[in-house]
Parts: structure tokens; C-alpha cells; sequence
């Protein structure tokens, strides 16, 4: 069935599930979130104990979607995953090293003799929460604002040249730290204030999952002041970037000769020429703010619903904001223009593309074990004992 | 060619083959380990006895010591296709991408997923929702070994794909033959069955000691005779495969083959070292030692009076035999890659014409398409580290052969039910353990060091592979790397021991490690 459908088809359909892995992965950031937060919720150890085990049960998650989601860049848009991560060497080895630290501190932290001592993986999991966010949201802001990065096919086969043999080089020394400094267009403000925004959103989110998991009261209480804090500062920031997107000059593809050029206000176009974008973006907006209204307003412990849905969509309208429409979903801003990637150069053969797509038949399926082992898990809240009396706690 | 930077790709090499190696000492425990654990809870779930729950519980916490650490080293070696072989992955991705999407999507879901059940499920669920769950975990680490090997196995014998002049890269056009790939089937085979030997090393090990500390003997017996079971089959079969394995090297890599034991000159009924020393120059090596004659070639091809060449044949060509040069494969090799710019800038002018003849040069020429990067250069770069691919293999072969005396020791004495009071084969059990660690990185080093320089079997050499970085920036994560993993293996052995050493009364109802 999916041999019949058109290369820019297969390429639409793969740039959907890459959006929906980043978008996941943006909503399950609240276990980063969460580990900013252990020693501003928990005083006790024992509060501790229960936020570090609510998070604990989840982290394999979030670290397993940003695997498939590097994954799946890679199989279906190579020319990105090669472009980016060996060009914004830093900013991706950064975010690396931070899952690295990680993954082994809950499992050690608390366990006898560990070496480095349980102050030293908790400040781990802080780091992890702190680094990821702020990075992996300037690294997605790039797609709006740019990198210094050129490609050359002809490289390979440049045997005499007094350059090496290969295709993309970045243009900057920095190997993608600029993202925070480069002026130009005030595009270190933009991509800062997407970072941040996912940042305090990443509390946000792990504040209302801990209200719907946890059942102490003390946290509880503690979780409702926090929030409003994070709220305040996650919509400043959010909006700011959302409001500045749609004034700037985007990166927009002639359809006919593939050229990149600069579109005032490409982004806003991009909304309104495709309302099906805007009504998952106001949609997902919408979500987030039920959630916080149910939480902060009525008291209710399910706003991590209404949030979590809404995030998946206002992230996912975000990337299809950077991808469709005849968008450049990964600018260059170094010279030359063409070597920007969009979804049609950057894209993986229509028999690649073919068979991964047979492949992603199989996520519902794995979304629907995943939904039922969550289901049996949280079927009771944690409580202190309830850790206490588990076999394996952390 | 100046413009080669070689620093940049050995050091990029050396931070690759740094976190591979991490990242392999942990693999095989959590393959092996996982099955036994299975083994184990299905035994309990049909007995209902507690004690195989205990017994399951205890490797359990050893297990998610082990995996932490395996899920650590592994996510970095997932990215460093992107950021240290960047050209690689723009070359190839259009195939060897898809390998790891499926792992991710497939297996490593399966795993996260299913060990939360595995650890925090005993309350939570029913015993055989549980028992599922253990499998499930089993299974789901096999299955990312089989994708990320089929990976593997495709750079060692790169087939079902094409080149697109158009695109610069090659491109899948079969995928079974990708999965189903020779090289790739002896390679999950022989890797998977040599985890789990690892694996009842491990257990074999671990129980030797409460044994020789009269702890928690009981327990010790039962998982020595699941583990002495299960090892000695696996050994019978990372043999088998391992043999296997010799002969698809034989097939696609002559090269690797004629380093791993040294062969100069090559012959017909070749000779096999058994035991031996490597002397000479780098690239002319001499080997002395025990030979049995004639078993190479039995071993390569099946036949005894076939021809195996030897580094001087395939350097240096040997016509009789149907062997181009080096040089003239890099002359070939060349003429392919000046066609195919040739092509790109015809039809970049509308010049279909001479497009054409270009394409057709191009094609003709293609297979030795990597070797013209080593225009102007000496030919005996091609020639891998001969000494670290021989010894390596040696290693291998001669402790899989202890390996399998030991397993049969095992097998009897655990059965018999001998084994306490022996302590020089309780002692052996534990010195067993560094071994095997041992053989499997030599396995690896086989492997990989026995292919360079190629990435790509004669398609792209390491040094069109690269990414554009500077030297110094990928020592600086070399370093970092090496610093981080380092402190954290430590700390993992530091756990590990305690949690074995506080390990008392597994036997009866008090409640074993992993409790906080
Ligand atoms: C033979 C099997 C095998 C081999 C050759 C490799 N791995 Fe591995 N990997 C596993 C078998 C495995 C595993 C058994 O599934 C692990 C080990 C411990 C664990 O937690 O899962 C794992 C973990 C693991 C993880 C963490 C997964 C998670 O989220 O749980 C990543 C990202 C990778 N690996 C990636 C790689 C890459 C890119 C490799 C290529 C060099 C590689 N591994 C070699
Ligand atoms: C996990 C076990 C592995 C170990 C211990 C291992 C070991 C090594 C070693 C020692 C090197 C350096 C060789 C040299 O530079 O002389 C290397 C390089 C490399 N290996 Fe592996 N390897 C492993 C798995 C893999 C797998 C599964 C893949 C592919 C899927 C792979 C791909 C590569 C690549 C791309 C390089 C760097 C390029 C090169 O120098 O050829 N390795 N590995
Ligand atoms: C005694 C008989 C054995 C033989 C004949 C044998 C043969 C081989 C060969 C030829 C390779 C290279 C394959 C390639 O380059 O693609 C290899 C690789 C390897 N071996 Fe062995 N081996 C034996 C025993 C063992 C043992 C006992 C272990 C560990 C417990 C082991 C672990 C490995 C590993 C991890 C690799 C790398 C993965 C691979 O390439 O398959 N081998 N072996």
C-alpha cells in the first residue's frame, strides 16, 4: 500500500511521525522537569524518596523516545541527522552527556557503596534536567531561526582538493553553541527563549504529574505554590516566542525550482495557509491552559492530562509550522541559502521510506502496550509505604 | 592528497572503538542474564516455590545494576553516526538508518516498557503477567542485538542496495537482503551465543563464591546447574557460529582473514596456526608456532586443497589467482570517482551525451569505488594492524576451547552435585569470569580492527567517513568520555560487589538485595 504513494507523500507521512517522536519526547521532558525540582518539593528524605521513585517509574521513556526519535531522523531525513549532529557537535554531545548521567543515577543513587554518593546522582538528575530542556528547545528553535552550516555532494568526490572529502561542514567553531550568542536577526533571543519556555514547561508538566501520582500532602501543597511560579514564567516565554515566530522573515521553497528564499512573515502564512496547522496549535494551546485551570483554579489532580495532550499537539503544529508548506525545516544561514534541507532534499529513497513506513505499523501497537503497563502501574498512588514494601525501589 | 586531517580520524576511531568497548562490557550480561532470569521465574511460576523466586530476585538486582549502565554507554554510540562519521551517515544512511530506527521502535520500547513491569511489578500484576513480562525483556534485548548486527553485518558485506549518482549516496533496494545478509546472520548468531556464555560464566562465578563462603548454598546450586545447562549448549554453538563466521570473512573480507592469522603468502592448502607468535614488519609478518596443515583452507572454504591468499596476494595481485593489485584497484577505483564528478557536472550543463559515457565508467568501476581515496598514497595503508588482529583472534579461539572443557567440568559437577569442597575448581568458576570479559572484547577487536581501514567494505574507507570537526574538539569528548564511563564503571563495580557480598540468607524468607 505504501509503494504506491509519491515520494513527497512518504515524505510528508515520515516528517508527521518524526513530529509526533519530537512531540512525545517534548511532553515526556516532564521527568526532566521533575528532577529540578526533588529538593524544592521533597525536605524530608523521605519525600525525596517518593518524588525521585514517581519519576523513576517513567524515566526509560523519555530516554527511549529520544533514541527512536534520533533514530528515526536518521532513517528517514539522513542528510539532517548527519548535517546536525555532526555539525551542532557540542550542543548534541552536551545534551548526550546528560542523558549518560542519567541513566545510571537512579539506579545507583540510593544503592550501598556507590562511589560518588547519592548527593552526587541527584545533582546529576538535576543537570540532565536542567541541560536537556534549555538545549534540546534552542536546538528546535533553530529550525526557525537558522544555523552556519553549508553541504556539498561534490566534496565526495573531490580527490585533489585541499579539502577533505566530505559534504557538510559547520562555519562556525563553536559547533552549535552560537545558537545562544548570534545576534544576527536577534536570533539568540528567539532560540533562549524557546529553551527556557521548555524548561519551566517541563516543570509545569512534572508539577501536575506529581498532583495526579503522589498522595502526601505536604508535596502536594508544596506542587500548587510552585506552579504558579513556573506557569507565569512558561507562558512569558513561550509566548514571547510564539508572538516574534510570526513576525520574522522565514525560509520558504519555491515549488517549482526548490529554491529557498526569504519570506517575510513566512510562519505566520504557514498558519494561515493551512488551517488545518493552526487548529492543532490553538487546540493544543487550549489543552495546556485546561490543564493548568483544572489544577490551579479547581483543584483537581487530572490537569496532566489536558497538558500532556495539548503539549503533543501545540509541539507537533510547531514542527509541521518548520516542515510543510514548502518550508525549509532546517535553514542555513551561512552564505548561500541552498544549502538549507527541507523534506524533499533531505529525505531518505522512496524504497527506504516504503519499508519504514510498513515498520511504523508497528506503533500503535507499541503505544498500546505502553498505555497498559502505565494503566497497571499507576493503578494505586505512591505513598511512602508503598515504596518501602516494593522489592525494587530507587 | 594533503587534505587528509589523520589525526581527526584516528582519534574519531579512538573515541568510536572507547565507547563500543564500554558499552560491550555490559551488552552481553544484560543479553545472557536476562534469559537466565527467565529461565529461573518460569521454573518458579511452575513449582511455586519460593526460593526460585528469591533466586530470581537476586539476579534480577544484579541484571538492573548491569543494564543502567548498558542504557548509559549505549546512547552515545546511537548519535556518533551523526556526530563523528557524518559523511558515513549521508553515504549509507539511506540504508543502515533504518536498522536502528527499527531497533528503537521494535526493541528498545520492549524493554523500557516491560522492565518497569519486571521490577516494580511483583504486587502489581498476576505471576504470569509477570513471567511475560521477564520473557518480553529477554526477548526484547535479542531483538535490538539482531537489528544493530544486521547493521554491523552490512558493513562488513554491503548488500540489497545501489548507488544513485543522482543523489551521491547508495540506496536500498532490498531490504530481506539487508536483514538476511550472510554476514549479519553469523554475526547475531555467534554474538548472542557467546553472551550468554558470558552469562553462565557469570552466574557459574558468582555462585562459586557463596559456595566457598558457605553462604546462600542452596541457592548457589540451583543457579549453577541452570547456568552450566544453558552455558555449555551456547558454547557448543559459539563455536559452531564462530566457525561460521570464519568462512563469510573468508568470502567477503580476504583481507581480515590473512591478518587474523598472519598470512603472507598465501597457498592452497594453507596452513591454520594453533598457537603462535607474530614477528616481521607491520605489514610482511612472520609467524611462528604450532601449524596444522592444510586446516585453514578446510576451515575457510570447506576444502582443504582450496587457494587462501595472503596479504602479499591481495597488496601486491596475484594474477594466477585472478587478484588485482591494490594500485590497480586504487587506479579503478579513482577512474570511478572522477567519472561520477564527471557525470554531476555533465548534467549540471545539460551534456547528456558525454553524462552518459561518463555513468558508464563510473558503473564499470564501481566496486573498487572506496579504494581511489587512497590515490597517491602507499597501498600498505590498507593492510590492517596484522598483531592485533592475530592475537586477538587467538585469544578467542583458545579460550572458547576452555570454555568448553570448563562447561563440561561444570555440567558433571554441578549435576553430581560435587561441586562443594572442590575450591580449585570454585576458584577456577570465579577466574573464569575476566576471561570470557576477555574473549568477547577480543571478538570485537577481531571484528572490527581486522576491517580497517574500510567502514564500508570497499565502498568508503574511514577517511571519507568522517565528520568535519576539529581534532582537538573530539579529543576534548574523547577525554570526557573516557573520564565519565570510567567513574561510572567504578561505581558499578563498587555496587555490584556489595550487593553480592551482602547477599545472605537467599535460601530462606528474609529479603535480599535490592531492597533500597
Ligand atoms: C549485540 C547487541 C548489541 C550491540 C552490538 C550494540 N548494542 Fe546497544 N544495546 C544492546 C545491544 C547491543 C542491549 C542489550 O539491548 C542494551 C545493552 C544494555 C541495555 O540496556 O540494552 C543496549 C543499549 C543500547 C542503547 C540504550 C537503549 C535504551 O534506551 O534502553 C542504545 C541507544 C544502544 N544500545 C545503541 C547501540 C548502537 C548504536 C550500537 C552500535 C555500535 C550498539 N548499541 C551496539
Ligand atoms: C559493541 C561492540 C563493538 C565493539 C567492541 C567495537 C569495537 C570497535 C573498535 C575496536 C573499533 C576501532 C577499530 C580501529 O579503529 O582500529 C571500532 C570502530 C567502528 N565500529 Fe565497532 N565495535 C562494536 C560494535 C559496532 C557495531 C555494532 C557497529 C555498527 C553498527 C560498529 C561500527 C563501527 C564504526 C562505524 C567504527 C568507526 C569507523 C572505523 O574506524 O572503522 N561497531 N569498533
Ligand atoms: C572457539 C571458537 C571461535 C571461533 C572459531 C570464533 C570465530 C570468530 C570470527 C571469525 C569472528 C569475526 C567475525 C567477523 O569479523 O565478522 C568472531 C567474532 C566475535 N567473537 Fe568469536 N569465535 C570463537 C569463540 C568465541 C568466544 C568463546 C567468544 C566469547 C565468549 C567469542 C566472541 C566473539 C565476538 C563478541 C565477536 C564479534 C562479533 C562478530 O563479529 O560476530 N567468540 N569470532
Amino acid at each position: 500500500m505504501f509503494e504506491n504513494l509519491s515520494h513527497l507523500a512518504l515524505q510528508e507521512y515520515w516528517w508527521v511521525i518524526v513530529s509526533l517522536l519530537g512531540a512525545l519526547l517534548v511532553f515526556l521532558l516532564f521527568v526532566q522537569g521533575g528532577q529540578t525540582l526533588i529538593y524544592r518539593l521533597g525536605k524530608t528524605e523521605g519525600e525525596q524518596n517518593i518524588l525521585v521513585n514517581a519519576l523513576g517509574r517513567k524515566w526509560e521513556f523519555t530516554f527511549t523516545t529520544l533514541v527512536t526519535f534520533g533514530g528515526a531522523f536518521f532513517a528517514s531525513f539522513p542528510l539532517f541527522y548527519s548535517t546536525s549532529f555532526g555539525g551542532a557537535y557540542w550542543v548534541w554531545m552536551a545534551i548526550l552527556f546528560a542523558f549518560i548521567l542519567q541513566a545510571v543515577s537512579y539506579e545507583y543513587r540510593k544503592k550501598p557503596n556507590n562511589f560518588l554518593g547519592t548527593k552526587t546522582f541527584d545533582a546529576f538528575l538535576f543537570i540532565n534536567g536542567l541541560l536537556a530542556t534549555v538545549l534540546l528547545g534552542a536546538a528546535v528553535s533553530t529550525f526557525f531561526t537558522g544555523s552556519a552550516f553549508s553541504v556539498d555532494k561534490m566534496n565526495l568526490l573531490n580527490l585533489s582538493g585541499n579539502k577533505m572529502p566530505i559534504i557538510s561542514s559547520w562555519e562556525t567553531p563553536f559547533h552549535g553553541l552560537e545558537a545562544v550568542w548570534t545576534t544576527a536577526h536577534l536570533a539568540f533571543l528567539q532560540n533562549l527563549a524557546l529553551g527556557l519556555a521548555v524548561f519551566f514547561l517541563s516543570r509545569v508538566l512534572a508539577l501536575l504529574y506529581f498532583q495526579r501520582i503522589i498522595d502526601n500532602t505536604e508535596i502536594i501543597n508544596r506542587t500548587k505554590k510552585c506552579l504558579k511560579l513556573n506557569t507565569v514564567l512558561f507562558l512569558v516565554f513561550f509566548l514571547f516566542w510564539l508572538i516574534r515566530l510570526m513576525l520574522i522573515d522565514g525560509f520558504a521553497v519555491n515549488p517549482d525550482t526548490k529554491e529557498v528564499f526569504m519570506e517575510p512573515n513566512k510562519y505566520l502564512h504557514n498558519l494561515l495557509e493551512r488551517p488545518v496547522i493552526l487548529a492543532i496549535l490553538l487546540i493544543g494551546v487550549v489543552g495546556v491552559l485546561l490543564g493548568l485551570f483544572n489544577s490551579i483554579i479547581k483543584n483537581k489532580d487530572n490537569g496532566i492530562w489536558f497538558a500532556g495532550v495539548g503539549t503533543v499537539l501545540t509541539v507537533l503544529a510547531l514542527f509541521f509550522i518548520a516542515g510543510f508548506n514548502n518550508t525549509a525545516f532546517y535553514p542555513s544561514t551561512f552564505g548561500d541559502l541552498q544549502s538549507s534541507l527541507t523534506i524533499e532534499n533531505s529525505s531518505s529513497s522512496h524504497f527506504t521510506l516504503t519499508a519504514m513506513s510498513y515498520v511504523s505499523l508497528l506503533v500503535p501497537f507499541v503505544l498500546a502496550y505502553i498505555i497498559y503497563a502505565w494503566r497497571k502501574m499507576d493503578k494505586t498512588k505512591i505513598t511512602e509505604e508503598e515504596i518501602n514494601s516494593d522489592s525494587h525501589s530507587y | 592528497m594533503e587534505n587528509i586531517d589523520w589525526g581527526l580520524v584516528d582519534w574519531s576511531r579512538a573515541q568510536f572503538a572507547l565507547t563500543a568497548m564500554y558499552h560491550w562490557i555490559f551488552v552481553p550480561l544484560t543479553l545472557g542474564l536476562s534469559f537466565l532470569i527467565a529461565i529461573m521465574e518460569t521454573i518458579y511460576v511452575k513449582t511455586g516455590n519460593p526460593a526460585w523466586k528469591k533466586t530470581t530476585k537476586f539476579w534480577m538486582t544484579l541484571f538492573g545494576i548491569n543494564f543502567a549502565i548498558g542504557v548509559a554507554t549505549g546512547i552515545i554510540l546511537e548519535f556518533e553516526f551523526g556526530t563523528n562519521w557524518s559523511n558515513y551517515s549521508w553515504f549509507v544512511g539511506d540504508i543502515f538508518g533504518a536498522p536502528l530506527a527499527i531497533e528503537g521502535i521494535m526493541a528498545f520500547f520492549m524493554e523500557s516498557t516491560f522492565i518497569a513491569i519486571m521490577f516494580f511489578g511483583w504486587q502489581k500484576v498476576s505471576k504470569k503477567v509477570h513471567l511475560t513480562s521477564t520473557w518480553l525483556v529477554a526477548i526484547g534485548s535479542n531483538l535490538s542485538a539482531l537489528w544493530i548486527l544486521a547493521a554491523n553485518g552490512w558493513m562488513q558485506n554491503p548488500t540489497g542496495m545501489q548507488f544513485n549518482p543522482d543523489t551521491v549516496r547508495n540506496e536500498m533496494n532490498n531490504f530481506w537482503e539487508v536483514l538476511f545478509n550472510p554476514a549479519a546472520i553469523n554475526k547475531f548468531l555467534h554474538t548472542i551465543t557467546s553472551a550468554y556464555v558470558l552469562a553462565s560464566i557469570f552466574v557459574i562465578g558468582v555462585s562459586a563464591w557463596f559456595l566457598i563462603k558457605k553462604r546462600n548454598t542452596d541457592f548457589a546450586k540451583k543457579s549453577m546447574i541452570i547456568a552450566s545447562v544453558f552455558g555449555f549448549f551456547s558454547i557448543l554453538y559459539t563455536i559452531g557460529t564462530g566457525d561460521g563466521s570464519a568462512k563469510v570473512v573468508a568470502k567477503y573480507q580476504p583481507m581480515k582473514l590473512a591478518a587474523i592469522e598472519g598470512l603472507y603468502e598465501g597457498s592452497t592448502e594453507a596452513d591454520l596456526v594453533a598457537f603462535g607468535f607474530v614477528g616481521g614488519e607491520k605489514t610482511k609478518p612472520e609467524v611462528s608456532g604450532i601449524k596444522l596443515p592444510g586446516m585453514l583452507s578446510w576451515l575457510s572454504f570447506g576444502d582443504s586443497k582450496k587457494f587462501v591468499p595472503g596479504i602479499k596476494d591481495l597488496v601486491e595481485g596475484n594474477p594466477d589467482q585472478g587478484i588485482l593489485s591494490y594500485n590497480e584497484r586504487i587506479e579503478k577505483g579513482k577512474l570511478s570517482i572522477d567519472a561520477l564528478a564527471e557525470y554531476k557536472n555533465a548534467m549540471k550543463s545539460g551534456d547528456t551525451e558525454n553524462a552518459e559515457i561518463a555513468l558508464t565508467v563510473f558503473k564499470d568501476n564501481f566496486e573498487h569505488f572506496g579504494y581511489g581515496y587512497y590515490f597517491g598514497k602507499d597501498p600498505n595503508l590498507l593492510v590492517p594492524n596484522v598483531k592485533l588482529s592475530f592475537y586477538s583472534f587467538h585469544i578467542m579461539v583458545i579460550l572458547g576451547a576452555f570454555f568448553l572443557l570448563f562447561f563440561i567440568l561444570t555440567f558433571l559437577y554441578s549435576f553430581k552435585n560435587k561441586f562443594q569442597g572442590k575450591n580449585w575448581l570454585l576458584w577456577l568458576s570465579i577466574w573464569t569470569i575476566p576471561l570470557v570479559y576477555i574473549a568477547q572484547q577480543t571478538g570485537w577487536i577481531v571484528a572490527e580492527v581486522g576491517r580497517q581501514p574500510w567502514v564500508i567494505q570497499d565502498l568508503m574507507p574511514n577517511i571519507a567517513a568522517v565528520s568535519q570537526i576539529d581534532k582537538s574538539t573530539v579529543q576534548i569528548t574523547f577525554f570526557l568520555f573516557f573520564a565519565v564511563f570510567t567513574a561510572l564503571l567504578i561505581a558499578e563495580f563498587k555496587i555490584m560487589f556489595t550487593q553480592i557480598k551482602k547477599a545472605k540468607d537467599i535460601n530462606t524468607n528474609e529479603n535480599i538485595g535490592g531492597t533500597n
